[in-house]
């Protein structure tokens, strides 16, 4: 267990000054996402064209694993479609769950996530943001939940 | 039980190497570090002996209770049974009619929330709690109130993590029915002034439940003479087995209850038109107990009264004074909960280091300490935080086990930079 493979830099990084941070009003959607667990809370704002993602920001109070994962996660999907998006998250999550997955050189930054899978009370916080992503996709106001 | 500095001074040393030797966990190892276990309010590790009296009931003594002539019926009642008379023993109760073995503290207060509140309370009728009670002490009584459309009321804590007295005792109208406190915070450490509170509601003629969950494993508890009604802990807490705890209740309040579930045991005659229920305590106990689990609570009582709970308290004081001290040392750390008495919990955020993760940093030091908001959200929401770091004492717990607690928290520093 390296706690170096867990807290690399751009986590660390994005951690302390988080991309995308704080509301979008008017937002053509959001939604809130809760884990009980550990108490974080987050927030997703999106303005979408179509199925597009045009804009995104988010707000939370949570811990490095899920404000990092969050900020990493804005940057990753502007500017793109929900399939796109989609596809992306079913890559985060095997990066998350899988031990035998590979580098998938097509994540960018996003591969620094990699570490959580060696914690997997940790999974959750990495995860928690792509859910409420996806509720803020799918059903416009939504309250997720990871239970 | 307020645990002063006279009583440090004049309790026995605990000679902890030794206790260590009984609590064969402690030996492992966690991430390639020696085991440095400060979780034991979550739940406390199990000495040999409770390890043993579980293990002598389940190869030589297992049956069903209350059933069979046979000798392993016998000898499983009378397991059984014996626990529960080394319980009121335990608590000085005056009787085994007022023990009654449920899974935990939870089972125990949501047994006397819909037994003794639900059938008796109404609109207009009052139960007051505290701002520091644990999930388990709130949740029950607002499904009380929603089903009775009886009134919740909440006493205050000050920023120290004390139960406002003055507000609480304004709170207290001749409408209280019920008073519900914990008897030690488990989120903050703070004791409570049970035995001015119990006297208090009992003088405005309601009914006091204490959950003892955090105070029975750091004090000696005598029912009879704090004079509640109720009284209930888990016995995981104290040393022993996990889904075993214990509600104690006045003789004439128990009596007066309805059984809460219904099933075999708990019956003297059944036909389709009429039940009969059985006698105190059996009334509470429906289906097949968790024999084994009392046979071990009762072992880890006499464990720790072997010990001495005096010893132990004088002991975890010391421990707590220690860290206390060497934390509030540490740019970053605010304590939460700085009441004047306090037992052997240590709640803490480090500024720029989110709870969470400074639990898995620990964790990477061989470190256990409980994150999160403890099942007291609305102790977390009083504080305005998210979670908490809480690292807890039992009387297995060393001077270097915090000296371990504060090299991680500089490892948290440096990885967080």
């Amino acid at each position: 267990m390296d706690l170096k493979e867990l807290y690399r830099d751009v986590i660390l990084d994005h951690n302390k000054r988080p991309r995308n941070f704080g509301r979008i009003e008017p937002s053509d959607s959001h939604a809130e996402g809760h884990n009980p667990l550990c108490g974080d809370r987050l927030t997703v704002w999106l303005r979408l064209k179509e199925d597009r993602i045009e804009d995104i920001r988010f707000e939370g109070k949570g811990c490095a694993i899920s404000t990092a994962s969050a900020s990493l996660m804005t940057e990753a999907v502007k500017g793109k479609d929900k399939a796109t998006i989609q596809s992306l998250y079913g890559r985060i999550h095997s990066l998350l769950t899988r031990q035998d997955a590979v580098a998938d050189v097509s994540l960018g930054k996003l591969a620094a996530l990699s570490g959580v899978r060696e914690f997997p009370a940790r999974v959750k916080c990495a995860s928690l943001c792509w859910h409420t992503l996806n509720a803020a996709l799918e059903r416009g106001e939504a309250t997720v939940s990871t239970e | 039980m307020a645990v002063t500095a006279s009583h440090i001074a004049s309790a026995p040393v605990l000679d902890v190497e030794r206790v260590r030797r009984d609590f064969p966990i402690l030996e492992r190892t966690v991430n390639g570090r020696p085991l440095v276990y400060l979780d034991s309010a979550a739940s406390a590790q199990r000495p040999l002996p409770v390890l043993h009296a579980v293990e002598r009931y389940e190869t030589h003594n297992h049956a069903n209770v209350h059933r069979g002539v046979h000798a392993l019926s016998q000898a499983a009642t009378e397991a059984y049974e014996g626990a529960r008379e080394r319980v009121r023993r335990f608590i000085n109760a005056h009787s085994t009619r007022e023990i009654i073995f449920v899974r935990g503290t939870t089972e125990g207060i949501n047994l006397v929330a819909q037994s003794h509140a639900r059938p008796r309370f109404g609109p207009g009728d009052e139960i007051l709690i505290t701002g520091l009670e644990h999930h388990a002490n709130i949740v029950p009584w607002q499904m009380v109130r929603d089903q009775t459309g009886c009134t919740l009321k909440v006493a205050p804590i000050n920023r120290r993590g004390e139960v406002d007295l003055d507000r609480f005792m304004e709170l207290l109208s001749p409408r209280t029915r019920l008073v519900a406190v914990a008897h030690v915070s488990n989120a903050l450490g703070t004791i409570l002034p049970v035995k001015r509170i119990i006297d208090a509601a009992h003088a405005r003629g309601a009914v006091v439940l204490i959950d003892g969950a955090q105070a029975v494993p750091h004090s000696p508890v005598d029912v009879r003479a704090l004079g509640c009604d109720f009284y209930t802990f888990s016995g995981h807490k104290l040393y022993g087995p996990t889904g075993i705890g214990v509600l104690y209740g006045r003789e004439e309040l128990l009596t007066a209850m309805p059984p809460w579930q219904g099933g075999g045991d708990m019956i003297l005659t059944v036909s389709f038109e009429k039940t009969t229920y059985n006698d105190l305590p059996w009334k509470f106990e429906a289906g097949t107990p968790n024999i084994s689990g009392a046979v071990g609570l009762a072992a880890a009582m006499d464990y720790v009264e072997a010990l001495g709970l005096e010893t132990i308290a004088a002991h975890e004081q010391r421990l707590l004074e220690q860290a206390t001290r060497e934390l509030e040392r540490i740019p970053g750390i605010e304590l939460i909960g700085t009441a004047h008495h306090k037992a052997a919990v240590l709640s803490f955020t480090l500024d720029g280091v989110h709870p969470h993760d400074l639990g898995t940093i620990l964790d990477a030091e061989g470190v256990a300490v409980r994150t999160g908001h403890h099942c007291a959200m609305p102790v977390m929401t009083f504080f305005n935080i998210p979670a908490t770091a809480r690292a807890s004492f039992g009387c297995y717990n060393t001077e270097a086990d915090v000296a371990s607690l504060v090299a991680a928290l500089g490892k948290a520093r440096e990885v967080f930079g």
